[in-house]
């Protein structure tokens, strides 16, 4: 394949990924004047967010090229945000009761 | 005789070598580059789940926001920044500097209105009576970790926006390289992406209905 060509198989590649960047995007926005209860909301924006992430950080920041760093920014992120949610069941006692107690 | 200098000042049988393959075959910088975006990664989820915590706690969460005109316009500017930084750094790899500087500043310049369209936002949020610690609305919390949240990004988007114009003209002068582009490309995605989950948890899930 000539440079040429590469380089305008990679602007193709590039503008693929920004249309459905931005599809979804508007997608969340479609999911907020949705008549579903808050946590439904909840889940179905984070799923589309970490769509929109995962696409941004394969082929924007060209990870789909590297699978060792990859894993390394995969791992890393995923261990600190599990990490973070230690919290939530006091975030539920605030609002409605110690959780589970009778 | 014949040998060359590195061979003479560097055993052969050292465990150590001149030229150790970089971590992830990728260069010094890059790798500083996303030590950095990991580390930032930490602090923005710090700050989106402790605006978690404290929204799911608080039974008088407002919800003032009753357009996403400007939100959308917003979302849109910083996404095809990321595109029109892409293109930058596609030129510099071609080794065309001036349509390198072009799209760099174009993306810095998608930036500056975007922190404008955040600005004016805040003006108006401000106007209604929202500041750090009370809102006409319900709980103070919200103008606190709306602020603080919006405003680290915005913090990210203005440096993002002055470091592009620098090192865009640097690179123009000869003095930086298409590597040092494509780094600071990384950091300017990762604002992109950090927006991501800002749109939704932050705005959208407080829409008036």
């Amino acid at each position: 394949m000539t440079a040429e060509a590469q380089k305008s198989r990679s602007m193709s590649k590039d503008l693929m990924v920004y249309v459905c960047l931005l599809v979804l995007a508007g997608i969340q926005f479609v999911i907020a004047y949705q008549s579903i209860s808050p946590g439904q909301m909840f889940t179905r924006m984070l799923v589309v967010a970490v769509i929109e992430a995962s696409l941004a950080l394969l082929f924007f920041m060209h990870l789909a090229d590297n699978r060792g760093l990859l894993w390394f920014v995969v791992i890393f992120n995923v261990f600190v945000l599990l990490a973070m949610q230690f919290g939530w069941t006091d975030a539920f006692r605030l609002s409605s009761g110690v959780p589970w107690a009778k | 005789m014949g040998t060359t200098q590195a061979e003479m000042t560097i055993p052969s049988h050292s465990s150590f070598s001149v030229m150790e393959k970089p971590t992830f075959s990728i260069p010094a910088k890059k790798m500083a580059m996303w030590l950095f975006i990991i580390a930032d990664t930490a602090t923005f989820a710090g700050c989106l789940v402790a605006y978690g915590f404290l929204r799911n706690g608080t039974p008088d969460w407002p919800r003032p926001f009753h357009s996403i005109t400007n939100l959308a316009l917003m979302t849109f500017i910083l996404l095809t920044s990321s595109l029109t930084m892409l293109n930058g750094v596609r030129a510099a790899r071609a080794g065309d500097r001036a349509r390198a500087l072009r799209w760099t500043l174009i993306t810095a310049a998608a930036g500056i209105l975007f922190a404008l369209l955040h600005i004016r936002e805040w003006m108006s949020l401000i106007n209604e009576g929202m500041t750090l610690f009370k809102n006409p609305w319900g709980t103070g919390l919200f103008g606190a970790t709306f602020y603080s949240i919006t405003g680290l990004h915005l913090t990210h988007v203005t440096g993002g926006v002055i470091a592009l114009v620098v090192v865009g003209l640097r690179y123009k002068a000869g003095r930086y390289n298409a590597d040092d582009l494509e780094v600071l490309g990384l950091y300017w995605h990762f604002v992109d992406l950090v927006w991501m989950f800002v749109v939704p948890f932050v705005y959208l899930l407080n829409l008036a209905h």
